[in-house]
């Protein structure tokens, strides 16, 4: 396999007196669907938040795409191309859905002010472009109806799917996506999986996946991590992890197979 | 779709001038007043930029006014006994836009440190900032002191006060009708989810402050060439709290509201005049009011507005 | 206090400070028919008067303006909190009421000075000192040792969970602007006793300066806000005396304010609360 994608090596992440990540080391290749799991508190969203510059490690190194990113803020760790959906949905309240995808293609856009005031060629044709871009996203991911409605008016299900194509529109080359199953019932979590496979497809992108739902991340996963308590107990096939007697440990307490789930409640 | 925006601009430069020439037609009075909404536009308008679409609660824009009023004063007070007439509007621009470039100064060194810094801090800060800068005029003999600058020539006129005030509202519409104007709105709804996609919440926050400072600043300069005298408490807490009721009724965040609110309360006072008793308590109350009631705006109907009151 | 557990600034706290001297103004000649004039007894019945109007004024403003906003986003209650400022401070300028003009505050208490070498002290200066004490010690104990200051403390740090333990959030915060209130009262007394004249707007400086004198020490944090409060007075009463420095005393507080929200802004004695991605 070539120089993975994304490398933490023996990243200790401390607040005050709690450790909530120790000596971690994880790769993910640019292509693969990872799964991280592990009981609340195990330290998966601190993961992701090392990942994307909100925290800092205490110590370890975290290599991305050939490239340290340990000190980065959020917003430049976004342009190296990790890109990210949130627990608690994030999504621009007093935005339109259209405008909620097209904040994200600020990245990829030349025009700032000057060209804003200027309304030239090169502002107007880039403009057209990207709301060209905007609705073909939008179109593929079914939310074209919603296009100027706000986005708060729009289900639960398709507020998560405007996260995604929202966090998409910024072209990056690994996906994390933070309990994206949250609060969804049995056939929206299958369009859920069926949605994750085909970014993975068509963009051609690496995900990383924090989920709750067995039956979610045994389903699309090709390997899973797991996490307790900030160290890593386990990691292989679904098939593997899910015979772990570790990792039964840690989510049950006593020797059971791990059967797929019913839904869990979204997170008060 | 876009090139709209330069068209309505030129018309309405064209007007405003069109206008002035005529203004002997006009009551001398009613012609100060015009000026002082097109003046009071500017503000509102620069301070919606800062507070309705960025959503930064700022208390010290009549700093910024201040700046750019002084500066353009002690200028044009300097230079206008050696500046022959056709000079004069050329001269009168120039110290214009310098007096706002020092606004925009200012309001770099206001947006900096309090980066970092939210809700009912940021506001007392930008509160203080507004405080030190008039302290620092009140004290400086260079600008007059306490007793104030005096012999600023009537160079404002009707042309002026609204030209600035179309290149005001263009200006700031344009920024944020564009892909990267939505960066402000975007900080201003969730500066976490803006950053994890690629928006830099620290340039778009000092870019509303200098923005907004540059046009507070030339408004400034305006104000100084329509009174023809400044003194430090033309500056203080309770005109930065008037531009910001302005900003607040008319909808935080809706240009079109932010103006019509800013012409309301710029007349307001002077219909108000035969009570001007009661003008203060009556418009505390007007607050109070407002936000008991109305917190949106009052103009605000169907599109939502950016900022959540 | 009012901020550790409201959060929020309340800019009207200034203008109850001016209502609390200008209570002990109406209230001293009402006193002096039933007593000798400038008594202690007598300043001790206007103090205490004046600290209960107080309180109940801003009862009444809490339940009026704060309380239909509590669920509301910050700015709008800072709005309003400035609106009820200015609403008291030009109904007080209104002639009607008590005019703009200062008037000269009576003196509640014999004057006596005393003199400790090069020290000059009036009897006024020592009365700030001995009551400020006093009300510091009994805010102190009620706060850590009453039921209430539990209370108090429990809505500060999380209103949900202590309306949960059976807190009656309403009374709770209703109390403490009646306590907060009640002291910027006795401060407004005090302040009236030594510096001789009050007009409605005596309160806009001290009340931002209050506000001031809290974050320097942490807000939230009463021992914090006591300690800012000193800080504060001194550095401006230093720099009064300093020419050159003089004419920005006013701008000192701000100054500071600054200074410290840019390297400390949890205050001198205050931790910092981060914010849960």
């Amino acid at each position: 396999m070539s120089a993975p994608l994304l490398q933490l090596t023996n990243v200790t992440v401390r607040f005050g007196g709690l450790t909530a990540v120790s000596k971690l080391d994880f790769q993910l290749g640019t292509d693969e669907l990872v799964g991280l799991i592990g009981p609340n508190g195990a330290g998966k969203t601190t993961l992701f938040n090392l990942v994307t510059g909100v925290y800092r490690p205490t110590e370890g190194e975290i290599i991305f795409d050939g490239q340290s990113i340990v000190g980065h803020r959020p917003h430049r760790i976004t342009a190296h191309g990790i890109a990210r959906t949130f627990q608690n949905i994030r999504l621009f309240g007093s935005m339109t859905v259209f405008d909620n995808v097209r904040a994200a293609f600020h990245l990829h856009v030349v025009s700032g002010i000057a060209h804003a005031l200027r309304r030239g060629k090169v502002f107007r044709e880039e403009e057209t472009k990207i709301a060209a871009q905007v609705m073909e996203m939008l179109e593929l991911f079914h939310l074209e109806r919603f296009g100027d409605a706000p986005a708060k008016s729009l289900s639960y299900g398709d507020q998560r799917r405007l996260e995604i194509v929202r966090a998409l529109a910024t072209r990056p080359k690994l996906l994390l996506l933070d309990e994206p199953a949250a609060g969804m019932n049995a056939s929206e979590k299958v369009e859920l999986m069926k949605l994750i496979q085909f970014i993975k497809d068509k963009y051609k992108i690496a995900v990383l996946l924090v989920e709750h739902d067995m039956q979610v991340v045994m389903g699309i996963c090709e390997r899973i991590a797991v996490l307790d308590y900030g160290i890593k107990i386990a990691e292989g096939a679904p098939a593997e992890v899910r015979k772990n007697s570790k990792v039964i440990e840690a989510y049950l307490g006593e020797e059971k197979t791990i059967e797929p789930q019913r839904s869990r409640d979204a997170e008060p | 779709m876009y090139s709209g925006a330069k068209r309505i601009l030129a018309i309405a430069i064209l007007a405003a001038v069109v206008i002035s020439l005529c203004s002997g037609f006009f009551n001398r009075y009613y012609l100060g007043v015009a000026i002082d909404i097109g003046i009071n536009i500017i503000l509102a308008v620069s301070l919606n930029l800062i507070v309705g679409h960025t959503g930064q609660f700022s208390l010290g824009h009549a700093g910024f006014m201040a700046v750019g009023g002084y500066i353009a004063a002690k200028l044009t007070i300097v230079l206008h006994g050696a500046c022959p007439p056709w000079a004069q509007p050329i001269l009168f621009v120039a110290a214009l836009i310098t007096g706002g470039l020092a606004a925009a100064v200012a309001g770099f060194a206001v947006g900096v440190p309090t980066l970092q810094l939210r809700g009912d801090y940021l506001a007392i800060v930008t509160l203080g900032f507004g405080e030190i800068i008039r302290v620092i005029f009140q004290t400086s003999d260079t600008f007059g002191a306490a007793t104030g600058l005096a012999g600023i020539p009537n160079w404002t006129n009707f042309g002026w006060a609204w030209g600035f005030a179309a290149l005001t509202v263009f200006t700031v519409t344009c920024i944020v009708n564009s892909t990267y104007g939505r960066g402000f709105i975007a900080v201003n709804d969730d500066e976490i989810a803006a950053s994890a996609i690629g928006i830099n919440p620290v340039r778009y926050k000092v870019t509303a402050f200098v923005v907004g400072a540059f046009f507070a600043g030339i408004a400034g300069g305006l104000y100084a060439h329509h009174k023809q005298f400044l003194s430090p408490t033309s500056f203080d807490f309770l005109k930065s709290i008037d531009i910001l009721v302005m900003v607040i009724l008319g909808g935080m965040g809706r240009t079109a509201g932010v103006i019509i609110a800013a012409i309301l309360l710029t007349i307001l006072p002077e219909a108000l005049r035969s009570v001007a008793e009661y003008r203060m308590i009556l418009y505390s109350l007007l607050i109070i009011g407002i936000m008991l009631a109305r917190p949106q705006g009052l103009f605000t109907f169907g599109k939502p507005s950016h900022t959540k009151v | 206090m009012v901020y550790g557990v409201l959060r929020f600034i309340n800019f009207a706290h200034g203008d109850v400070f001016m209502l609390g001297a200008f209570a002990g103004y109406f209230l001293s000649p009402v006193v002096n028919r039933f007593l000798p004039a400038q008594s202690y007894l007598g300043g001790v019945i206007v103090l205490v008067l004046a600290m209960a109007i107080c309180c109940v004024l801003g009862m009444l403003i809490e339940f009026l303006a704060y309380r239909p906003l509590r669920k509301r986003p910050r700015l709008t209650v800072l709005i309003t909190a400035i609106g009820v400022s200015l609403f008291i401070e030009y109904t007080c300028q209104n002639r009607y009421v008590f005019g703009s003009a200062p008037r000269e505050f009576p003196n509640l208490i014999p004057s006596a000075t005393w003199r400790l070498g090069n020290l000059v002290i009036g009897s006024n200066q020592v009365i700030v000192f001995v009551v400020t004490i006093l009300l510091l010690i009994i805010l102190t104990f009620v706060v850590q040792r009453t039921k209430v200051g539990i209370a108090m403390r429990a809505v500060a740090f999380n209103e949900q969970a202590a309306a949960l333990m059976g807190v009656n959030i309403n009374s709770i915060i209703s109390f403490t602007f009646g306590l907060g209130s009640a002291l910027a009262g006795a401060g407004g007394i005090l302040f009236a006793m030594n510096y001789a004249s009050i007009d409605p707007l005596i309160g806009i400086q001290t009340g931002l300066k209050a506000f001031v004198a809290a974050v320097l020490g942490g807000i939230g944090n009463l021992p914090g806000a006591a300690l800012g409060g000193v800080i504060l007075g001194v550095v401006e009463t230093i720099a009064g005396g300093i020419p050159g420095l003089s004419q920005y005393r006013d701008g000192i507080a701000y100054g500071i304010l600054i200074l410290i929200l840019i390297v400390r802004p949890a205050g001198l004695l205050g931790k910092s609360q981060p914010e849960k991605v």
